[in-house]
C-alpha cells in the first residue's frame, strides 16, 4: 500500500455519466490480483473516494479505472486532468492463483462490472473460459462490451431493455448457469444476494461495497456479518471480494 | 528542540498520538510507518464482551468533517489484552486504553483487567453512539463522578476521562471529574449530529445520529480546553481536527499538553508521522524551544504583548 500523486494519462467519457480514467505510477508493481481497489483524495473532500482497479499493465505502469458519477465527489473527479492523489492497492481481490474451474460465469451490474475486466482477462490467460452476464439501465449507460465480447459469451440486460434483454442479470442467470463450474459477482448488495441465492451449488465469489472511512481496516466503518467465529468481515481490507459463503448478506 | 513531555502515567517523547477508535490497535498503520514514532498510541474502545456496533451506513461526510456511528465495535477486553496489546508492547509504543462500557460494572471490571497491560487508561463516557452507557455517564456531573471514582479505585495505572462536547458546561464536568480522582483529562468526543439524504429522506448513517468529527470542530474543541485549563489543574490531551503541527500548536496554546490525531488518519494515513516531524520547524517559527514552553500560552499572554509578536 502507498500513497502516491499519479499522473492522469487520459480521462475520457465512455458511457453516460461514467468515465476511463487512466493512471500513471509505481503502485501498479503492488496489485496482487484483480478486484483491489484504490481509494482517492480530493481537496474539498473531507473523506476519499473508494474506486475499484478495472485493469492495470505493469509494463506500462498503468492503472485504469471506470467510474460513473453519483454525486459530489465523482463529478468534482471528472474535472481532474493532470494528477490525483492515490491509496493503493487496498483490500483482498479475486485469489485468481488459487482459482480452479473449466468454466467461470462473471455478473457484473452497473459499475460493479469494471473490476470483472482485468479478473476476466487473467481467467482467459489461465484458460479458464468465461461467459460474462453485464447488467445496466440503459444502453447509454452501458460500457466494456466489445471488451467482454473479446473474452467470451456476453449477455447483457437493460433495466428499460434498450439494449440485449429487458430486465435484470438474475433473469438470464438460470439460463447460463448450467455449464459453469463457479461464478464472481460486483454489483449492489442486492444483486449480489440474488446472485447468491440462485446459484447455492455454485462456488463463487462476491465483490462488495459500503460506505468506507479509512480504507484500511481501521476504523470498523465497513463491516458485513460474516459466519465466522469473529462474526464480521471489513469489506476494505479483509475483501471487498469474500467467497460468498464467508458472508451474511 | 524538546518535543518530550511528562503526563501522568505517560513519559513521551512527542505530544502526537492516534486518537481511539481511529487508529484500531495500529497493525494497519504500522503499513505505513513505525509505530515508535509515536508518542503513544490511544486503543479503540474495550468493552467487557465483544461487541458488534450499529448497522451500516456507519459513515457520512460533511462539509470539513465526518460523521460516525461505530457503536464501539470491538473484540472485547480479554482478547485485547491476548492479542492486540503484545503487538503494541513489541513496538516499544506507550498504550493508553480506551474503557467503555454500559454499566459502571462494566467500566470497573474492563479497567481491572486491561490496566496492568497498559500505561494509562482513557475513560470513555462520551461515545454518542450507543444506547446505553457511553454518554449518559458524560453529561450528568454526578454520574460521572460515580462512575470516575470506582474505576480510578481499581485501575492500575492514571485515569484520564475522556469529555464528552454534548453538554451546556464543559468546566462543571472537568471538576466532576477532577474531584473523582482523574489525572487527567481528554478532550473532546465528538458531537451529536445528523446528516438526511434527500433521495431517500432518511438519515444516511444506519444510526440515525452520528458523531462529528474532523476540522468543522476544531474551535469547539479549543474553546472548551480554553475554558477547563482555566477551571482545573489536570494535564489536557486534546483532540478534535487536527491536521497539521500548526493545529498541534493551537491545541498547546489553547491549554494541551499532548494531543490526539482520529479522523484525519483516514484522510491521509501517514498524518501523525508527518505531523511529528513538521512540529519543531512550527514551534521555531513561533519561536518556541520545546512543546512544555508553549502549553497554556495562550493564558500566559501578557495584555497587549500580541502587538510585539505580530
Ligand atoms: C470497494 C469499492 C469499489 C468501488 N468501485 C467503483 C468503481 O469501480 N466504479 C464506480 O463508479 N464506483 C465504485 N464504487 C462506488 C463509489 O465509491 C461511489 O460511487 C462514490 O464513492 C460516490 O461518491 P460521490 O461523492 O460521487 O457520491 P456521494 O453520494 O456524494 O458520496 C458521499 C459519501 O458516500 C460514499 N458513497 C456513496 N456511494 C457509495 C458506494 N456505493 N460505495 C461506497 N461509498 C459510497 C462516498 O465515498 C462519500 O464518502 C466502489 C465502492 C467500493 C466500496
Ligand atoms: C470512526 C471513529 C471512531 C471513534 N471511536 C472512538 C472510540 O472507540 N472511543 C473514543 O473514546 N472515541 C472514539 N472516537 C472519537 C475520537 O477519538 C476523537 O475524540 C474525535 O474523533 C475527535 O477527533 P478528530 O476530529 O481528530 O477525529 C471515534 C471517532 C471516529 C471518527
Ligand atoms: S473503511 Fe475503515 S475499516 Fe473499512
Amino acid at each position: 500500500m502507498i500513497n502516491e500523486l499519479m499522473s492522469i494519462l487520459s480521462h475520457e467519457p465512455l458511457a453516460e455519466d461514467t468515465y476511463r480514467l487512466v493512471l500513471h505510477g509505481k503502485m501498479v508493481h503492488e496489485i496482487k490480483e484483480p478486484g483491489q481497489f484504490v481509494h482517492i483524495r480530493m481537496d474539498g473532500f473531507y473523506l476519499r473516494r473508494p474506486v475499484s482497479i478495472s485493469d492495470y499493465d505493469p509494463l506500462n505502469e498503468t492503472i485504469t479505472l471506470i467510474y460513473k458519477v453519483m454525486g459530489d465527489g465523482t463529478e468534482a473527479l471528472t474535472k481532474q486532468n493532470h494528477s490525483l492523489e492515490v491509496l493503493g492497492p487496498l483490500g483482498q481481490g479475486f485469489p485468481i492463483d488459487q482459482i480452479h474451474a473449466n468454466h467461470a460465469l462473471l455478473i457484473g451490474g452497473g459499475v460493479g462490472v469494471p473490476p470483472l475486466y482485468s479478473l476476466a482477462k487473467q481467467l482467459r490467460r489461465k484458460g479458464v473460459s468465461v461467459t460474462s452476464i453485464l447488467g445496466f439501465r440503459s444502453k447509454e449507460e452501458a460500457f466494456l462490451l466489445e471488451d467482454f465480447e473479446a473474452l467470451g459469451d456476453v449477455h447483457i440486460t437493460t433495466e428499460n431493455g434498450t439494449l440485449g434483454r429487458c430486465g435484470r442479470v438474475t433473469d438470464v442467470l438460470s439460463e447460463m448457469a448450467g455449464n459453469c463450474d463457479m461464478y464472481f459477482t460486483c454489483g449492489p448488495t442486492a444483486m449480489l444476494k440474488a446472485v447468491a441465492n440462485d446459484l447455492p451449488d455454485t462456488p463463487g465469489f462476491l465483490s462488495m461495497e459500503e460506505r468506507m472511512g479509512c480504507g484500511i481496516g481501521a476504523c470498523f466503518a465497513c463491516v458485513v456479518p460474516s459466519k465466522d467465529e469473529k462474526g464480521y468481515k471489513r469489506i476494505c481490507c479483509d475483501g471487498p471480494v469474500f467467497r460468498a459463503e464467508e458472508v451474511v448478506l | 528542540m524538546n518535543l518530550s513531555i511528562k503526563l501522568p502515567g505517560l513519559s513521551i517523547k512527542n505530544p502526537i498520538m492516534p486518537a481511539s477508535g481511529c487508529f484500531a490497535f495500529g497493525k494497519e498503520f504500522s503499513q505505513c510507518y513505525d509505530l515508535s514514532e509515536l508518542g503513544a498510541v490511544i486503543m479503540k474502545a474495550a468493552t467487557k464482551e465483544k461487541r458488534f456496533g450499529n448497522g451500516t451506513p456507519r459513515v457520512a461526510e460533511t462539509a470539513s468533517g465526518m460523521l460516525n456511528a461505530i457503536g464501539l465495535q470491538n473484540p472485547g477486553v480479554e482478547s485485547i489484552i491476548r492479542d492486540e496489546i503484545p503487538f503494541l508492547k513489541e513496538k516499544g509504543v506507550p498504550i493508553m486504553a480506551n474503557v467503555a462500557g454500559r454499566t459502571v460494572e462494566e467500566y470497573v471490571c474492563v479497567t481491572e483487567r486491561i490496566s496492568p497491560y497498559v500505561d494509562a487508561i482513557e475513560l470513555n463516557i462520551s461515545c454518542p453512539n450507543v444506547k446505553e452507557g457511553g454518554v449518559q455517564f458524560g453529561t450528568h456531573p454526578q454520574l460521572a463522578g460515580e462512575v470516575i471514582e470506582q474505576v480510578v479505585q481499581v485501575s492500575h495505572v492514571p485515569v484520564y476521562v475522556k469529555l464528552s462536547p454534548n453538554v451546556t458546561d464543559i468546566v462543571e464536568m472537568a471538576i466532576a471529574a477532577s474531584q473523582a480522582g482523574a489525572s487527567g483529562l481528554s478532550m473532546i468526543n465528538t458531537l451529536t449530529g445528523m446528516k438526511i439524504d434527500p433521495k431517500t429522506r432518511t438519515p444516511v448513517i444506519a444510526n440515525g445520529t452520528g458523531g462529528l468529527s474532523g476540522a468543522a470542530i476544531k474551535p469547539i474543541s479549543i474553546r472548551m480546553i480554553h475554558q477547563v485549563y482555566q477551571a482545573v489543574d489536570l494535564p489536557i490531551i486534546g483532540m478534535g481536527g487536527i491536521e497539521s503541527a500548526e493545529d498541534v500548536l493551537e491545541y498547546l496554546l489553547a491549554g494541551a499538553s499532548a494531543v490526539a490525531i482520529g479522523s484525519a488518519n483516514f484522510k491521509n494515513p501517514f498524518i501523525c508521522k508527518e505531523v511529528i516531524d513538521h512540529l519543531p520547524k512550527t514551534l521555531e517559527r513561533y519561536g518556541f524551544s520545546s512543546v512544555e514552553q508553549a502549553i497554556g500560552g495562550v493564558h500566559h499572554e501578557k495584555a497587549g504583548s500580541h502587538l510585539l509578536r505580530s
